[in-house]
């Protein structure tokens, strides 16, 4: 572990590198790097530097308008937070969705995992998997991939497409559609809709096992680089199903130390608070969540596909089980630590969901009307599911009147706040260290990041205090806000 | 030899566009690649300057520039100016640009309240303290439209924009031509 790493004893004499905004991820982020005259690392710092305040502004707002408004928290992933809103609602409304309004959920729910994977593998990451990590800045993006492998280009298009077509199929959108409710779903899959799905999922299968099988290719042929890259050991953190399985939508909390012991399991998810807290750091609006009996020095753990391979017993799914299998093997038949193991395991839930939305698809359930129940009124409820990145919390109370009173959100990219860290700190020692910092050096460690896919604006909760002083101005020039912080933290106008 | 001279022009031979997500969700990006297979007759149209999905950290001169969000934080205004600078167009697409939106809803409440429950009340929290990093940027007391700090060419309403919006008004501006959206694509949600 490098927590020395964090913060330079004598930060004054040192030189400051920053990378801003680390880019081909979602939102707003930055590194800085504090490097002395022999360009040794002393410091390295992953920021997040935005702010929302959404479990703040939601307070007072009608419970049942919740889910479409947190969808705005993320247009990568507004499904996550629609279905994690919605399952903490079905308590509060005191609904357990009936069978199909559950089935058309997991449908969406595949989608989304399909899309996202598919847009962070081929649209962001792949250009440096495929040119190199130091490749000229100019050929490391979605145009180099559509100019020197169209096919691969045209294939990542086509599943990111499949799984947004799915979602706009269930909800009447691509982003920020509306088919959850309380207690179930407001719509159905329509029989038109359901045979064009059909149609095309045998290729969509087809192509994701094409893309676990490059990423394995690519693991083979660099073993030693992608083994090493910002390697460290950590705990991992995960839903599973109640027999072990891997299951993306609902379980229980599955967690397991950097040996591979268990430190709890199946725990059910409302009682979260008992096993996470969460620390905060000055230098960045993320706070660093950890496994309360383990500590805030040793409780940080990952979440995400990596975490997820790892975590559960087998997947459900013929395809991506075997080739989670050869994950495992691969690894030496433990569970995978290395940073660029997240692409491969990203790759094998790609398949997983295809799979799963294949088994979907035949059955007439998603065509059903039975769509919504309801029931007693409580006060509070937990809704958790595995979104693309991670385990993703939703945490709300809301008083006699249905309006929210308390909000918490735990995002998947918070949960790998520490876990991202760490791995900039490994790369900035492995590589950049004593070294005359170059474009491509400098790539090396928003490679680190990327592997994670990081949703940063998902991930910003409040604001801090700075001694600062800023003035905006407007398009003639006058000033239309000055804004002074005071040693309190107090903002003046 | 007209493309020997084209190739050594470069650059300046297509239309540049740049793009950047401030105050917003993502999803009026999102909805950008959502015209899926047009995405690759759009790249031989265009060359993309500093976008989230290119490496480019800084907006350099471009024909378009299309800005998701509103401005929360004197990060956001810097990339704003720079875009409004080296952009001939400037394009403000969502609402979330538009008028604040979503982002804005913390407009009406005091941005001392909102960190005081999320950093020091909280339950579960560790080393409560309030984030005050000169490397954090400071946020404003509110969300402002970017109409109110730059003049903007172009507002793209919808949240988000639809894909076909998107690709029919980008062609038009690619094409010289003033964009022109049928009333049935007006809809906003
Ligand atoms: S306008 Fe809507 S889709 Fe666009 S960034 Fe804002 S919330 Fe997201």
């Amino acid at each position: 572990m490098t927590f020395e790493l964090e913060t330079a004893s004598d930060p004054a004499r040192l030189k400051r590198i920053v990378i801003e905004p680390v880019t081909r991820v979602e939102g707003h982020g930055k590194v800085t790097l504090l490097l002395d005259e022999d360009n040794r690392v002393h410091q390295a710092r992953f920021h997040i530097v935005e702010f929302r305040g959404f479990e703040k502004f939601i307070e007072g707002r009608p419970y049942t308008e919740v889910p479409v408004l947190v969808q705005r928290l993320c247009g990568i992933c507004p499904v996550s937070h629609n279905l994690a809103a919605s399952k903490a609602m079905d308590v509060i409304a005191g609904g357990v969705p009936p069978p199909p309004a559950d089935k058309l959920r997991r449908l969406m729910h595949m989608g989304q995992i399909l899309q996202s994977h598919a847009l962070h593998f081929f649209y962001l990451s792949s250009p440096d998997l495929l040119f190199g990590f130091d490749a000229h800045a100019g050929k490391r993006n979605i145009a180099g991939l559509v100019a020197d492998f169209p096919e691969i280009a045209r294939q990542g298009i086509g599943l990111r497409k499949y799984g947004q077509e799915i979602i706009r199929m269930t909800t009447g959108k691509r982003v920020h559609g509306t088919g959850v409710i309380p207690g179930g779903m407001s719509r159905n899959l329509s029989a038109a809709d359901r045979d064009e799905l059909l149609a095309g999922i045998d290729q969509v299968v087809r192509w994701s096992l094409q893309a676990v099988k490059l990423i394995e290719r690519i693991f083979g042929e660099h073993a030693d680089l992608y083994g090493s890259f910002g390697f460290y050991r950590s705990s991992f953190m995960s839903l599973v199903r109640d027999d072990g399985a891997m299951d993306l939508y609902h379980g229980g909390l599955r967690a397991k130390d950097d040996k591979g012991q268990t430190i709890f399991d199946h725990v059910d998810y409302s009682c979260y608070g008992e096993y996470i807290h969460e620390e905060v750091k000055p230098w960045s609006y993320m706070k660093f969540p950890f496994i309360r009996s383990h500590g805030g020095e040793a409780g940080w753990y990952r979440v995400g596909p990596l975490a997820r391979v790892n975590n559960c017993d087998f997947i459900p799914t013929p395809l991506a089980e075997a080739e989670r299998r050869i994950f495992r093997d691969f690894n030496g038949g433990s569970a995978a630590h290395a940073t660029l193991s997240y692409h491969w395991a990203r790759m094998i839930e790609m398949l997983h969901s295809a799979e799963a939305i294949h088994e979907l698809l035949h059955d007439d359930d998603l065509l059903s009307d039975d769509l919504v129940n309801t029931g007693e009124r409580r006060l509070r409820g937990v809704g958790v599911i595995e979104a693309p990145r991670g385990t993703l919390i939703h945490h709300y109370h809301i008083n006699e009147d249905e309006q929210i009173v308390r909000a918490n959100l735990i995002v998947a990219t918070t949960h790998n706040n520490q876990a991202m860290n760490e791995a900039i700190r490994q790369v900035a020692l492995q590589y950049l260290d004593g070294q005359q910092l170059t474009e491509g050096l400098l790539n090396h460690i928003e490679v680190a990041i990327r592997a994670f896919d990081p949703c940063l604006s998902c991930a910003t909760h409040a604001l801090g205090k700075m001694p600062l002083e800023v003035e905006l101005m407007n398009a003639e020039g006058t000033r239309v806000q000055r804004l002074v912080k005071d040693p309190d933290g107090r903002c003046q106008a | 030899m007209n493309e020997a001279r084209a190739a050594a022009a470069g650059v300046s031979r297509k239309i540049r566009i740049a793009t950047c997500s401030l105050a917003g969700c993502f999803g009026c990006h999102t909805s950008l690649l959502d015209i899926d297979e047009r995405l690759i007759d759009l790249l031989g149209m265009v060359e993309f300057d500093r976008t989230p999905f290119t490496d480019i950290k800084h907006c350099g001169p471009c024909d378009i520039g299309i800005v998701e969000g509103g401005v929360s934080n004197a990060e956001n205004a810097r990339v704003l100016g720079e875009f409004r600078k080296n952009c001939k167009v400037l394009v403000a697409i969502g609402p979330c640009a538009i008028t604040g939106n979503v982002p804005a809803l913390r407009n009406d409440i005091s941005l001392w309240d909102c960190f005081q429950e999320i950093y020091l009340y909280e339950a579960g929290a560790e080393g409560r303290q309030i984030p005050n990093d000169p490397e954090l940027p400071l946020p404003f007391d509110k969300v402002y439209p970017v109409g109110e700090v730059v003049k903007v060419d172009y507002f793209l309403n919808g949240c988000p924009p639809s894909p076909d919006v998107i690709w029919k008004f980008l062609v038009d501006l690619i094409q010289g031509r003033e964009p022109e959206l049928d009333r049935e694509s007006l809809r906003y949600d």
